[in-house]
């Protein structure tokens, strides 16, 4: 079984987001990248597939600031090959990236492809569909169980209601992770640091960023507040007095 | 006798965790440790009885049960051991880095670890706002980085003084007693990680390198005499386990700094106080440190205030259950035992008939006011750091 996991790095919310100067991306110079939560989930269900029933697992992720801690923390877990994507992918949209995944991934020949359901910087649409769609494939969203069975997987697909499908899936095929079946693996310092000597991140070139088909993005901002609160002050019988006349000018009295 | 291969490689970790690792060899079987333990009750395998299963081949039965994330190591069971086996630092650090490396970790202190590695500090906070604690002291707190120019002393703030709400209250009164005392002084802010102590005793010892590498290379970046703390934690790292690292500074945790200067502390001790104050010994300064008499000295120096001890106290103290991981295994432990080793310390300073527990380390203020909560009749007990004491008995 050869399993590919992508994995995407967006801004992480510790730090405050800004927006650039000219008002439609955040600035990326102040933002620090943290791999994709539900990436996270996709490399452990990748691993766990791994461990269940053999096979090779293969991590690729954009070039971006973290990248490699990324792809060498899921080697100390266990993954076998490590891809990074060459490229300026500092503000690309997810047609663009999935352009430049699905170059590489049809390459490596996967049984089963596994990425996160979403990601918070998702502004034109999933990643998995748009990947789905360039190589030809199925795809289910909102994964929470994987088994392989023979050239199919059996999957367990979460609906809004608390509702559970399951689902058989030819292969080969994408699937949408919401959240892997044990929570993401903790890997201590010392094993990232022997990954690191042990394994080896190979380097493709994206050939050509496009993102066309996604959205032109107008206008950024912060969430504006429209209308305040009034703080009525006063002693408790002023407070009374001022609230009888709010609640007779809205006509409540 | 034939020494299973797991066995010896687990021998070579107790003793690359401690010099004296070996002296585990000398157990003798007392019972002293799981008698003292404050857990011991609750273990499968205290610590006697974890020698016993080692010599008896059955490591693995050791690694199945989780006993070991009870350990707060707290080092009670070191003091009481006859055969001086470091076994807080030897025996149950290296049990629990077995688990770290087999990444077999309780997910709350998973989250710690995780954002230990990625953040700096346990809490998950932005390392940009490491030093907002100190926005509204004046004259302003000086941030190693902006100011570039040498200080006298560098203060250590550590993880939980510089972001837990209720510990920056604290942080900010011993910023405001420095200033009083005209002392020059300047802190690392964004450039400071955790200290990394904790994490080491939690078993993630590779951690707590890459953390003391971090400040090793920050302490380098500036100039300075000597490094104060007000973390225990940061204070047996720096002195006791960074050297071993080869990062060297003369450390003192502030309550000697400032028990060093009660000639010019007294005569601002202006505010007189009818309270009873009882004192709380942090494993970390007093058990482990033997640093027990400049508290005291603090808490005597305020005109009117009364000194109770509780049962346990010193050497003999009671751990308040944030050491070794367990500030960061509350909701693991509570599930074992149903019951808090903070409330417990509460009890005995409810016992002394004080107004006031008094510490001196992060950890304590938030476990055990949290504990004042829900322990009958300690509603009107209040927990106070020695900084905020004394800052209250100044008037500024």
């Amino acid at each position: 079984m050869n399993i590919v996991v992508l994995a995407k790095l967006v801004p992480d919310l510790v730090e405050e987001l800004t927006i650039d100067a000219n008002g439609n991306a955040l600035d990326s110079s102040f933002a620090r990248l943290i791999i994709n939560e539900f990436d996270d989930h996709a490399i452990e269900q990748g691993i766990l597939l791994k461990e269940r029933g053999g096979g090779s697992v293969t991590i690729i992720a954009p070039d971006a600031e973290g990248a490699d801690d990324v792809l060498f923390t899921a080697a100390a877990k266990g993954a076998d090959r490590l891809i990074k994507i060459k490229g300026d992918f500092s503000n690309v949209n997810n047609h663009a990236l999935a352009r430049a995944f699905a170059k590489v991934v049809s390459g490596i020949k996967p049984d089963l492809v596994l990425t996160g359901v979403q990601a918070h910087n998702d502004l034109d649409g999933a990643l998995g569909p748009l990947l789905a769609e360039l190589l030809e494939m199925p795809y289910i969203g909102y994964v929470s169980a994987v088994s392989i069975n023979g050239d199919k997987v059996l999957i367990k697909k979460e609906y809004p209601g608390g509702l559970l499908a399951e689902m058989d899936v030819q292969l080969p095929a994408i699937l949408g992770i919401q959240a892997a079946e044990e929570p993401p693996r903790y890997v201590a310092v010392s094993k990232v640091r022997q990954a690191m000597k042990t394994s080896s991140i190979e380097e493709q070139d994206a050939s050509n960023l496009d993102p066309c088909g996604g959205s032109a993005i107008g206008r950024m901002f912060q969430p504006e507040a429209s209308s305040h609160a009034t703080m009525i002050t006063g002693s408790p019988d002023e407070v009374a007095e001022k609230l009888v006349g709010v609640f007779k000018e809205l006509g409540i009295v | 006798m034939i020494v299973a291969e797991a066995d010896r490689s687990f021998y070579d970790r107790v003793l690359q965790a401690t010099p004296e690792g070996e002296r585990l060899r000398l157990c003798l079987e007392c019972g002293n440790c799981s008698g003292i333990c404050p857990f011991g009750y609750l273990m499968a395998y205290p610590p006697s009885r974890m020698i016993a299963m080692l010599r008896a081949d059955r490591f693995d039965k050791l690694l199945e049960a989780d006993s070991i994330w009870m350990c707060v190591s707290c080092y009670a069971c070191t003091a009481a051991c006859p055969s001086k086996i470091p076994l807080t630092p030897g025996l149950m650090a290296s049990i629990k880095e077995e688990l770290v490396l087999a990444g077999n970790v309780p997910n709350e202190l998973q989250n710690a670890l995780t954002n230990s590695q990625r953040y700096g500090n346990p809490l998950g906070e932005s390392p940009r706002k490491r030093a907002d604690w100190a926005n509204r002291i004046a004259p302003e707190v000086k941030i190693m980085g902006k100011f570039k120019q040498p200080v006298d002393v560098l203060w250590f703030v550590g993880d939980y003084a510089s972001y837990h709400p209720r510990v920056q209250s604290t942080t900010r009164a011993l910023a405001r007693i420095l200033n009083a005392l005209g002392v020059d002084f300047g802190i690392l802010g964004p450039d400071e990680s955790s200290d990394g102590d904790s994490q080491r005793l939690a078993g993630e010892h590779g951690l707590f390198e890459m953390l003391a590498d971090k400040n090793g290379k920050a302490f380098g970046k500036y100039k300075f005499n000597q490094i104060i703390t007000t973390d225990p934690h940061a204070y047996n790292a720096i002195k006791n386990e960074y050297p071993k690292l080869g990062i060297s500074y003369p450390i003192q945790h502030y309550t000697e700094f400032l028990a060093e200067r009660l000639d010019q502390i007294k005569p601002m001790l202006k505010r007189e106080s009818k309270a009873k104050v009882t004192y709380h010994d942090p494993c970390y300064l007093g058990r482990a440190n033997g640093v027990f008499d400049p508290p005291r000295a603090l808490i005597k120096a305020i005109p009117g205030v009364t000194l109770a001890e509780m049962l346990h106290n010193h050497t003999n103290s009671l751990c308040c259950g944030g050491g070794g991981g367990g500030m960061w295994l509350d909701g693991f432990q509570w599930e074992k035992a149903h019951v808090r080793l903070s409330e417990w310390r509460v009890r005995e300073a409810l016992d002394t008939k004080a107004d006031i527990l008094a510490v001196a380390c992060p950890y304590e203020t938030p476990r055990f006011e949290d504990a004042a909560k829900t322990v009958e009749g300690a509603a009107q007990l209040k927990v106070k750091d020695i900084a905020e004491l004394l800052l209250e008995a100044m008037g500024i």
